[in-house]
């Protein structure tokens, strides 16, 4: 058992940490409070081939491990959740289920241009009525002839407004339940396709979440991703893999928040001494420091079982729920050693403690992730 | 066109720290960087390949580890890279460190070599200049800017104190950089993963164009005596503003370190 980096690891360490450093961090809180999409950063970032890291070289990507993937999420969320949120969408909701579930046409016409970072990826299950219970879908696709029509609504949708190709699930046969539910890659232009309002969140304010609206769409025949009836498993599946990258956004948070707590307390001096060389703090940040650590290897583990090939649901789901909930107590607790300071914006805990909440509920809510791990468990 | 980069693995100075009793250098634990100026220099070269088309070339003098930069410099864009690591090298100071340097030059194809103007460790800023005495070429340090004519000579912006100069050098020469004028990319994602997946040719003092007793220790006529560190006091700031943007600076700075 090795738990060292690769060389090669700790090369792209050494790049993605520099990257975060010199090109998020400075943007990060003027992101967060206008609320903007940081299309200058993606622009880098595919410049470098960040938006394609675990894309093999035949589909125009960099060839890399998931694990490297997730190292560049958890050190971008480590400085901009909303710039880690925006890859993890991207990449593992967008791109992996064409790359393991498209035919070859599929993949050729769509991946080299996402994994570029020409095109950005988003990904559409969640409705107003089908959220955690994700199989009372709503969005209807009717087959005519050449193509599928397309009725419905998608909400909360990461990337939407910056995104040109999402992977949207829809009822094809309603009767069948979820294996009438089918997959779908829809292109932003496509007829009777439309963005549609724009959430205002707590956290995460720079990731452009909207809705999805299909009125009449028309969808190419050749554009169902997957079998007939199998989107709910390709969901599932795709689910399986985000959830590894929200670990990894939750585990950056967490560990941007100790770095910034870190600091603080050996600077901050009351009663004339720094609170950092206060037992109350030392053991309380030993405390989160554990966690952190133990979130990071459940989240490494994940990853490497899906290079490796291995099955990583229960996994994902275990690291996703432990690093979320790390990163809510990290953060809840970086704001209180912060005090009245990290209750306000000249800090960067304000921020983080507003983002990690979301890592609790997207990609599968915290209960989600316990049905999950319980499921595999008493099967 | 064939460039070659000398670089340099030094230790990232703005991590260490100094033991107030021995006065020396705690280098355990502090990472090891490809030096800032000879990373500017990688970035001119890398540059003129984008812009000219150019075939770069790594070297790097230094133990096995040293092999790290050269995979970054791998990462970054360039097509060979060398390491000169042999025993009979230790020990050397700047002119045996430029001989050796120079003794495998000798042995490749190039029209332009581009060194960084100095170490962030050592700071003497010789070992560029003294390859271009070992060479017979000429050299421009303090580079901030470089361009290829035409004809193969080049244009080269030279920072003074007070003042850039605009030289033409004719055919080859030693470029000496600044880290300042040239902003280094970042390695890519895909240079990354190939990085290893290439050789690093490792070459020994019988690779080289020299007579081995100028090597290393042998030939280094300077020694380090002493090293100790300078008292250092804050530099301070100045500022010439009315009394009342002089009282809100104050506040300010006050507020920022806590103390009011």
């Amino acid at each position: 058992m090795d738990f060292s980096y690769s060389k090669t690891e700790e090369l792209f360490l050494q790049m993605i940490r520099s990257f975060a450093e010199n090109e998020v961090k400075p943007l990060a809180a003027e992101v967060d409070e206008t609320e903007r999409f940081p299309m200058e950063t993606v622009k880098k970032m595919a410049k470098l081939g960040l938006m394609g890291i675990p894309v093999p070289r035949q589909y125009g990507g960099a060839g890399g491990s998931v694990q490297m993937y997730i190292m560049a999420v958890e050190e971008l969320s480590r400085v901009c959740a909303t710039t880690g949120v925006i890859l993890s969408a991207h990449t593992s909701l967008c791109m992996a289920p064409i790359l393991e579930n498209g035919t070859e046409e599929q993949k050729m016409k769509y991946l080299p241009k996402l994994a570029s970072g020409e095109w950005i990826g988003a990904f559409g299950l969640t409705e107003p009525n089908a959220g955690t219970d994700a199989a009372m879908q709503q969005t209807m696709a009717v087959d005519a002839g050449d193509k599928y029509i397309l009725n419905g609504t998608k909400i909360f949708i990461t990337n939407a407004a910056y995104a040109d190709v999402f992977i949207v699930m829809a009822m094809t046969d309603k009767s069948k339940g979820t294996k009438g539910i089918s997959a779908f890659i829809v292109e932003k232009g496509f007829k009777g396709f439309s963005i549609g309002k724009k959430e205002l969140k707590m956290g995460i304010r720079g990731s452009a979440t909207c809705e999805l609206i299909f009125e009449n769409c028309e969808v190419p025949k050749e554009n169902l991703l997957g079998p007939l009836g199998k989107g709910f498993n390709i969901a599932m599946k795709t689910l399986d893999g985000g959830r590894i990258g929200i670990a990894s956004q939750a585990l950056g948070i967490a560990q941007g928040a100790m770095d910034e707590t870190v600091k603080y307390t050996k600077e901050r001096k009351q009663f004339g001494k720094s609170i950092a060389q206060f037992q109350n703090t030392q053991f309380q940040m030993a405390d989160l420091k554990t966690k952190v650590e133990a979130a990071r290897l459940l989240v490494r583990s994940a990853a490497w079982k899906k290079d490796k090939g291995l099955p990583y649901s229960a996994d994902a789901a275990m690291a996703k729920l432990f690093a979320a909930e790390t990163a809510m107590e990290v953060t809840t607790k970086a704001v209180q050693f912060h005090g009245g300071y990290g209750y306000t914006r000249e800090y960067p805990v304000e921020r983080m403690m507003r983002d990690a909440k979301i890592t609790e509920i997207y990609e599968g809510t915290s209960e989600v992730q316990r049905m999950v791990i319980a499921g595999h468990l008493f099967k | 066109m064939n460039i070659i980069v000398c670089i340099k693995q030094v230790p990232d100075t703005t991590e260490i720290k100094i033991d107030p009793v021995k006065n020396t250098l705690i280098r355990e634990g502090v990472p090891s960087i490809m030096n800032p100026d000879d990373k500017g220099g990688l970035e001119l070269a890398l540059q003129m390949k984008d812009k000219y088309g150019a075939n770069v070339t790594v070297i790097t003098m230094g133990p096995p580890q040293a092999d790290l930069i050269l995979r970054e410099a791998f990462a970054m864009g360039v097509d060979r890279a060398i390491l000169l690591s042999d025993r009979k090298f230790a020990g050397a100071d700047t002119l045996a460190t430029s001989y050796a340097l120079a003794g495998a030059i000798k042995t490749l194809d190039y029209d332009l070599i581009i060194a960084g103007r100095q170490a962030i460790d050592g700071d003497t800023a010789q070992v560029g200049p003294e390859m271009a005495e070992h060479l017979g070429l000429p050299q421009v340090s303090y580079v901030i800017d470089a361009e290829r004519e035409k004809n193969g000579n080049f244009i080269v912006k030279k920072e003074n104190e007070d003042s850039v100069q605009t030289l033409e050098v004719e055919g080859k020469c030693v470029l000496t950089v600044l880290a300042s004028a040239f902003e280094a990319r970042y390695m890519t994602v895909a240079g990354i993963v190939d990085a290893y997946n290439k050789e690093v040719e490792v070459w020994g003092a019988d690779k080289l164009d020299v007579d081995e007793n100028k090597l290393g220790l042998k030939g280094s006529p300077t020694k380090v005596w002493q090293s100790f560190p300078k008292q250092l006091k804050a530099p301070g700031e100045v500022f010439e503003v009315s009394e009342e943007e002089a009282v809100e600076i104050i506040v300010n700075k006050l507020k920022e370190k806590h103390l009011i």
